[in-house]
């Protein structure tokens, strides 16, 4: 896994701290949708829909790409993976906690009676 | 590996760790009753935990810190809100500063642990509520797990195929 930055960490989960703009995310992963597209499908100007679009781009989520008047928004998964990884190795370290306790446990003298 | 199952609810930002262990209710119990056992299963090997004040009952205070490879200690404290001996324990986890003072701005959780007699020992059950994804966050940061996965874990199935 790429070390990041704890700033990077940082603006990560910032910019996905928001349900819109993790929906965003979902719907661009596929084949990409242009802005006007996307603004069409929620409750909020074009403006707000392209500042959080902005803000996907800036921590790299999200790329845009001119295609004729369009711009087209597409999904990185890079940044995505290593997320990913992240809440991966959170997990991993509850599994290795448990496995901890398994051993502590498997330390005691079998069927030794303890008070 | 005894851990059976993990899972997480977005909605609520809850960690779910079910464990099976080849002991009794009791036997399980002892690891959280008894401080100097806390500190072995705690923290990773990494970070070395040391319980300070341990007082499993409702409205007492568990501290400890753990020490990082590079020799930073970071402080942690749990409230214990519910106890019922050898079966049930709640607390609220919380940072704390050198002094064990909490420190407000950063998010905790709230825990329940359940341990259930089985026919083979134990079933244990390790819930975690964040406040918010900028605790789990925090403790990603520590390289330390009470979190859960919180709302990011949609993206997951972006990954899939």
């Amino acid at each position: 896994m790429k070390a990041l930055l704890d700033d990077e960490v940082d603006a990560l989960f910032q910019a996905l701290a928001d349900r819109t703009r993790r929906d965003i995310v979902r719907r661009v992963a596929g084949e990409g949708l242009s802005v006007s597209d996307l603004a069409a499908d929620y409750d909020m100007s074009f403006a707000a829909v392209q500042k959080h679009v902005a803000v996907l781009e800036r921590v790299g989520l999200v790329t845009k790409r001119r295609v004729g008047r369009r711009q087209i928004a597409h999904a990185e998964v890079g940044p995505l993976r290593t997320i990913t990884s992240l809440l991966t190795e959170l997990e991993d370290h509850w599994v290795e906690r448990v496995q901890r306790i398994d051993d502590l446990l498997a330390e005691d003298e079998p069927a030794g009676s303890r008070d | 590996m005894p851990v059976n199952d993990t899972f997480h609810d977005e909605e609520t930002l809850t960690l779910t760790i079910v464990a099976e262990f080849a002991a009794s209710p009791q036997r399980v119990w002892d690891i959280y009753a008894d401080p100097r056992q806390l500190e072995q299963i705690w923290g990773p090997p990494t970070y070395s935990a040391t319980v300070v004040d341990h007082s499993l009952e409702p409205g007492g205070r568990v501290t400890y810190f753990m020490t990082s490879p590079e020799g930073e200690r970071f402080c942690g404290l749990w409230e214990v809100t519910a106890v019922d001996r050898f079966t049930r324990l709640e607390f609220r986890d919380y940072f704390a500063d050198e002094d064990f003072t909490i420190v407000e701005s950063m998010p905790g959780s709230s825990c329940v642990y359940t341990f259930v007699a089985t026919e083979t020992g134990t079933r244990a059950t390790y819930e975690s509520v964040f406040d918010s994804v900028e605790g789990l966050r925090t403790v990603i940061e520590m390289g330390v797990v009470e979190g859960s996965t919180g709302a990011i874990n949609q993206i997951d199935d972006l990954l899939v195929g």
